[in-house]
């Protein structure tokens, strides 16, 4: 398979284009592998990658029940940041900002990733106390670029929101982080998924897990839509479907809701938006930032109601556009041009897990709520780390189950064990 | 939309509901053990088929209901006050009724 680079770009491009091979190949199953990851979007190819990469595996399989990316991994609005004030969490998510910074060179394939400024509006005294005990914590344990603006400086940089005084929720100034911003997503799965074969990892698509056969305490094989499958070790990484997984192989109650979560894209617009721009106040919740292609990408609050269906509900089309015209009315008369949803896995406290499990080789990543695909990097990493070494990395060791037993609820939001309320 | 048979008010779009929860967790007594606390609060059966969940009204008579929905394709089920007394004098009516 060849290996990106600017030469070879050149060439190609005298060539039209035929000296390209595949980027991965589309193998039979094998009737064993020593890990089986269940699950083909970021995070289990992610995890397939550091597992060849970090820990020199090699009989590892990813098995997808669609194609690469068809899930969670290729419906996101694809913002990265590492914004949290949480212990535990601070960490992780600017360990997986790091990753980010160096994942098109250390894949050898470009993710896209800009970093353009993540930028929180702020509305109220309260809320600028608020954002500077967080965004001052993230200083104090190892994330530099944490900034609050005042007016003036927001209106210089993005002068077209809507900072007429008598606003509903006039804006004060803004929480920005500089390092983060957005990547491509589909890239990102395939930059995983290429390194990963090249590495050795089967990635076989078109694979459902619907069975899982267990001997006491561990899981023996996988039934899928491909046949059985034998496995030393189990990996889930399946997101909205982690519930069901979990059912096939008896291990009852999770603390994990299935929700659903919209996006939408309008139609392509010269350049308008350099920033990804949040806002979030009185119940209302909404992010936007705009596409290489020009779309302005944005989303809100997921639709409010238990759902396995990855199709979103018109009161949150309403919510999400009423939302834009209150901070952007300039885009009052674009056109939506697509929206979709997808299967979040909102845990008890908005918190994931990356955990052993009752099963002595099964091992759990799940729970990312609609925050993970800034996880992904470092989610495959420590997840790997997990499976590699079956003991939990320091850093990871409150992403359990048994949390909550012990009184810890890592909850960013305070908004206590109720699955929707977590963002 | 999805549209909720209100037993007070008839059908009515659900964005005139807000959506509760699991309805099949039963609350422990205030004096049980941490653990059955832990399991009622924290843990989830979160099936993909049909459940009971709670919904209430909030734009309309405010009662809380017992919603039984599929969660894959949205279909109701059926539909009673969560209030279990609200529930039979609501049937008693209904019968006097007929
Ligand atoms: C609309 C939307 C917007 C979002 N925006 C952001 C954002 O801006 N920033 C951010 O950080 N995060 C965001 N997220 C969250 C992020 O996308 C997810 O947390 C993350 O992608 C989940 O991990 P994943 O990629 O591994 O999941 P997925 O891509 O969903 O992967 C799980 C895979 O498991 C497969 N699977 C399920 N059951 C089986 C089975 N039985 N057998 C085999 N395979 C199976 C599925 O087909 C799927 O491909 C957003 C999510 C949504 C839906
Ligand atoms: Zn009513």
């Amino acid at each position: 398979m060849t290996r990106f680079s600017a030469w070879n770009v050149f060439w190609n491009g005298l060539k039209g284009q035929k000296g390209w091979s595949r980027q991965w190949r589309d193998p039979e199953p094998k009737p064993h592998y020593d890990i089986v990851i269940v699950g083909g979007g970021l995070h289990g190819l992610a995890t397939a990658y550091y597992l060849a990469a970090n820990h020199g595996l090699k009989n590892i399989a990813v098995l997808e029940k669609g194609w690469l990316g068809g899930g969670n991994a290729g419906r996101n609005t694809t913002i990265v940041r590492s914004n949290y004030a949480r212990p535990g969490n601070r960490e992780f998510y600017e360990h997986s900002l790091r990753l980010w910074e160096n994942l098109s060179h250390e894949l050898n394939y470009n993710v896209m990733f800009s970093q353009r400024s993540h930028v929180a509006l702020l509305h109220s005294p309260g809320a600028i106390d608020a954002a500077s005990r967080n965004y001052n914590t993230m200083r104090m344990t190892g994330t530099p670029d944490a900034e609050i603006w005042d007016l003036e400086t927001l209106k210089r940089t993005i002068p077209h929101l809507n900072y007429a005084p008598n606003a509903r929720f006039p804006i004060m100034g803004a929480a920005v982080q500089k390092r983060a911003g957005t990547a491509r997503h589909d890239a990102v799965a395939w930059g995983y998924a290429r390194g990963a074969d090249q590495r050795g990892v089967d990635i076989l698509q078109q694979c459902e897990v619907r069975g899982i056969e267990r001997e006491g305490d561990s899981v023996t094989a996988l039934e899928t839509s491909r046949g059985t499958i034998r496995a030393g070790k189990v990996a889930f990484a399946v997101a909205g479907s982690t519930s069901r997984l979990w059912n096939m192989a008896g291990l009852g109650k999770l603390p994990i809701e299935s929700h659903k979560l919209q996006a939408f894209v309008s139609e392509p617009l010269k350049p308008l938006l350099d920033q990804v721009v949040v806002f979030g106040v009185g119940g209302g919740h909404f992010y936007i930032s705009q596409s290489d292609k020009g779309g302005m990408v944005f989303g809100g609050d997921i639709d409010w109601y238990k759902s396995y269906a990855q199709r979103g509900n018109l009161p949150i089309v309403q919510d999400v556009s009423e939302a834009a015209m209150s901070i952007l009315p300039c885009l009052g008369r674009v056109k939506l041009l697509r929206h979709w949803s997808g299967l979040v896995d909102m845990s008890m406290d908005g918190t994931h897990f990356i955990c052993k499990t009752p099963l002595s080789n099964l091992y759990l990543n799940a729970g990312w709520n609609y925050g993970g695909f800034k996880a992904s990097p470092a989610s495959g990493w420590y997840y790997a780390d997990l499976i590699a070494n079956d003991r939990p990395h320091e850093r990871i060791r409150n992403f359990d189950l048994k949390r909550f037993e012990r009184g810890l609820q890592i909850d960013e939001r305070g908004a206590g064990p109720d699955p929707k309320l977590h963002g | 939309m999805i549209r909720i048979p209100c037993p007070f008010c008839g059908m009515r779009d659900h964005s005139e509901f807000t959506y509760g929860g699991d309805g099949s967790i039963e609350y422990p007594p205030l004096d049980a053990s941490k653990e059955e606390w832990h399991d009622a609060v924290f843990l989830r059966d979160n099936i993909c088929g049909v459940q009971f969940e709670t919904w209430q009204h909030t734009h309309g008579c405010r009662m809380w209901l017992v919603v039984e929905r599929d969660t894959m394709t949205h279909e109701i089920l059926s539909v009673r006050p969560a209030h279990p007394g609200l529930a039979s004098a609501l049937a008693n009516e209904q019968e006097a009724d007929q």
